[in-house]
């Protein structure tokens, strides 16, 4: 009985131990979202931008990094709603430009550097990648919120 | 022509929910007052118009292939309906990307004219 409780305390302690890389990106289906934010691009991970990112970029959709994404009042709001509801808060570091306005980019702020750390400019820059925003290029399950080490290859 | 158009507005009084490729061709053609023509359509489709991208640049010249976003690289099934059955079946849909399209390749919004030709123009593509 001592025992049981002993290790069960050790399973607890370790999986509290296990490092931030557990995160978990994925999210609760909603078909809205992925058929008007999954149409261009795949659907990019909410807990990696701060609520005010994406209310900002959520209030700009027709000038949404040179594309025309305008959506329905309807469906914007609700798709607002969705993405603030799951976004990553500070976690995702410094989460404003030097000029105070809220990034837009999640490749831009502090956590995904920090993440990236390692690869160099000249990887971002091969053909077969393209731009950091290219999460699928390595994360080969990034489309299902996936985007842990071992489902991580990056191409030639 | 007469006949097609005679036969999708039968269609489009009956049921006005079931929109086919032809449903909005007919009224395409009606809101631009003149016929459709797949040659200027093909033209259209396939040229830039002052800025980076023609519709080509994503939909490919031959859009009964899949193609690939221009910017992002993401691949976009055919457009073409004989490839594509679900295309030009919803109105909203149609209406979101002729917007965000043609804002994004003329910097304005597409003429009725001008979609009726890129829609006859896809309709021959097999
Ligand atoms: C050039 C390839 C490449 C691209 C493109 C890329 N990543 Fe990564 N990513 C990596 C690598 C390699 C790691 C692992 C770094 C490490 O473990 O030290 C990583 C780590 C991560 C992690 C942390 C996972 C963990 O186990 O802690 C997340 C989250 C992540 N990437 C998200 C993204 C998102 C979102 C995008 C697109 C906006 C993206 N990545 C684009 C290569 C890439
Ligand atoms: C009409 C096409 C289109 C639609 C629809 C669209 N996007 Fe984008 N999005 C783009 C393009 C183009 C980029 C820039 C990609 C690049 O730089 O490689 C982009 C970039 C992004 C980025 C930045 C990625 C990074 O870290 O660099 C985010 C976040 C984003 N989009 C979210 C959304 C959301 C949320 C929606 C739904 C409301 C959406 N997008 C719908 C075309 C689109
Ligand atoms: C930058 C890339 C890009 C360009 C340029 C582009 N499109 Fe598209 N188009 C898309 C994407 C992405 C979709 C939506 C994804 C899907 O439905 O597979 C789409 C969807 C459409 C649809 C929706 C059809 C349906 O019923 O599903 C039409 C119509 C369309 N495009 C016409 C055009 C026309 C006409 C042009 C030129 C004026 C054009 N597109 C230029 C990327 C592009």
């Amino acid at each position: 009985m001592k025992f049981q409780a002993a290790s069960s305390i050790a399973a607890v302690l370790a999986a509290l131990a296990l490092p931030a890389h557990a995160d978990s990106y994925k999210l609760p289906r909603n078909v809205i979202l992925e058929e008007e934010c999954g149409s261009c691009h795949m659907v990019f991970p909410p807990q990696m931008l701060h609520a005010d990112s994406w209310r900002a970029m959520m209030g700009d959709l027709a000038r949404h990094f040179g594309s025309d994404a305008s959506l329905d009042e309807q469906r914007r709001i609700a798709i607002t709603d969705f993405l603030v509801a799951h976004s990553g808060g500070r976690k995702t570091g410094a989460t404003r430009d030097a000029r105070g306005k809220p990034l837009l980019r999640i490749s831009e702020t502090e956590r995904f550097i920090k993440k990236h750390r390692e690869i160099s400019a000249a990887t971002w820059q091969r053909a077969s990648i393209k731009s950091p925003a290219n999460c699928g290029a390595c994360h080969t399950r990034a489309a299902a919120g996936d985007y842990d080490d071992d489902t991580i290859r990056i191409p030639k | 022509m007469r006949h097609l158009l005679i036969i999708a507005a039968t269609l489009l009084a009956t049921s006005a929910y079931a929109d086919t490729p032809l449903d909005f061709l007919a009224r395409y053609e009606k809101d631009a007052g003149s016929p459709a023509s797949a040659e200027r359509g093909a033209r259209f489709f396939n040229m830039k118009h002052g800025d980076e991208w023609s519709c080509a640049s994503c939909h490919t010249e031959r859009p009964t292939q899949v193609g690939r976003h221009a910017k992002t690289d993401k691949p976009i099934k055919p457009l073409a309906p004989s490839a594509n059955a679900e295309r030009f079946t919803d109105a909203a849909k149609v209406d979101k990307w002729f917007r965000r399209n043609c804002n994004d390749t003329l910097n304005r919004a597409c003429s009725a004219q001008e979609k009726a030709d890129v829609i006859a123009w896809l309709l021959t593509l097999n």
